[in-house]
């Protein structure tokens, strides 16, 4: 266990995962030939949002987006102290779930519309999330971060189509299109914004500072597949979380949102293929 | 500049516009004028909105739903009144359905002249309201103040 990771990530993660944020918004207006925000619009808005009034719906609300928060920060800290990836995968699902039941709790038809079509989502995401453990698991013989960190080679060696599969998902994750179904991040008046709606204030404060979590998290086990017994692997694990956080922007701006049936579709058909194949290749060769 | 005018999020309500106003306002989001430059983002929540840009003229029905808009946002708040119908009703003033501008149904801090009002002008008041919010603000919490020291004497 390495506590010191842990605080950092508890203690940068927000810092970086803004940063993040401001540089997606950045390029994604050069894309569309803006000059787009300065990077650290991301932050500008999350405190206008803390010093806005406070409009909470019920009681149930605050409670459990402040849970979102704990959990998320919880899955971070599992995962960076090098604990057990499944631990950290049913804690990030246990975060989604309050996020979901805040949003149901509100009662708002946008809102619960959002909700179900999170729900949906996460039916279509959660199989590859669960193979990507499985398929850590059978590459390094263990479920323990540090242990995976430690193998002699690097996962992506032994899991291209879990990889894949993974990044593909991802784009549900980050909230971005062509999955980007329950919020409408980018397209504000679809569904009011739809998981969101209710949330106002420092609440959606709150939910985006999660999010930044979230990514960091996300982008770290991007990291997880290029992380091997060698120098060189912090390198490779940065370029390629940049160069796949660069491949969801794009693929962000080249396509339109998805209806959810097709989303489920496409993801259950890949992860049965390239996912559910390269467990069974590697079951047949290790 | 202060926490407010930096991230000013807007949602725009039609009351009986012609339209061209509202093709003016959207023209702002376009790369060539990208009011997201500022920090501006067009929500379609009021719940997330801070500025609340109304254009064409008011009449009994809309004014109802333009309250209930306005009510949603929380404060602090500001209204652009984007257009001369928004402003005083333009040429429709006379309609027998019509209040008026916006500032018959809830209280407008910025006009915005033009028929249609020109992107820049719309920019330009936009960009005004932002500054207003961050004195609505700072007023906001003076008042709290004085609350709070008018309860400690007490």
């Amino acid at each position: 266990m390495n506590w010191l990771f842990a605080l950092i990530y508890v203690l940068s993660a927000p810092f970086l995962g803004g940063l993040i944020a401001g540089i997606d918004l950045k390029i994604t207006a050069r894309m569309q030939g803006r000059q787009g925000p300065p990077i650290v619009q991301p932050f500008y808005d999350v405190i206008k949002l803390l010093h806005k009034e406070v409009s909470v719906v019920n009681r149930a609300e605050m409670f459990l987006v402040v849970m979102f928060l704990l959990f998320m920060i919880a899955t971070g800290v599992i995962f960076f102290s090098g604990g057990d990836l499944l631990l950290v995968i049913f804690a990030l699902t246990l975060a989604s779930i309050f996020l979901l039941t805040a949003s149901y709790s509100t009662n708002s038809p946008y809102s619960n519309l959002g909700a179900d079509r999170e729900l949906l989502a996460m039916m279509a995401y959660e199989p590859m999330v669960l193979f990507t453990a499985m398929g850590f698991y059978m590459a390094s013989k263990t479920f323990s971060v540090s242990g995976i960190c430690a193998s002699s080679l690097p996962a992506i060696v032994y899991l291209p189509g879990i990889f894949v599969g993974f990044v593909f998902i991802l784009a549900f994750k980050f909230r971005k299109s062509p999955f980007d179904l329950s919020a409408s991040h980018h397209a504000h008046q679809e569904l009011v914004s739809g998981l969101n709606t209710e949330f106002s204030g420092p609440t959606l404060a709150i939910v985006e500072i999660t999010h930044w979590y979230e990514n960091v998290m996300l982008l770290g086990l991007v990291y997880l597949f290029f992380a091997w017994n060698s120098s060189v692997s912090p390198f490779l694990g940065l370029a390629a979380c940049l160069l796949v956080y660069f491949l969801e922007i794009l693929m962000d701006n080249s396509f339109a949102r998805v209806r959810w049936k097709w989303a489920l579709k496409t993801v259950w058909i890949l992860t049965a293929t390239v996912g559910f194949l390269n467990l069974v290749i590697l079951s047949l060769i290790l | 500049m202060g926490r407010f005018s930096r991230s000013p999020w807007v949602i725009h309500y039609n009351g009986s516009s012609c339209n061209g106003c509202d093709i003016e306002v959207l023209a702002c989001l376009t790369p060539l004028y990208d009011v997201e430059r500022f920090g501006i983002i067009n929500t379609g929540n009021p719940k997330h909105a801070d500025i609340l840009l109304v254009t064409g003229g008011i009449n009994a029905q809309a004014a109802e739903v333009l309250k209930q808009i306005y009510e949603q946002m929380p404060n602090p708040k500001a209204v652009v009144a984007v257009g001369i119908c928004a402003a005083s009703g333009g040429i429709f003033a006379d309609c027998y359905n019509m209040l008026g501008g916006a500032d018959k149904a809830i209280p407008v801090d910025v006009y915005v002249p033009g028929c249609a009002a020109r992107p820049e002008a719309i920019i330009d008041g936009v960009v005004k309201a932002a500054n207003i919010l961050d004195e609505k603000y700072a007023q906001f919490k003076q008042k709290k103040k004085r609350k709070r020291e008018n309860t400690h004497e007490a």
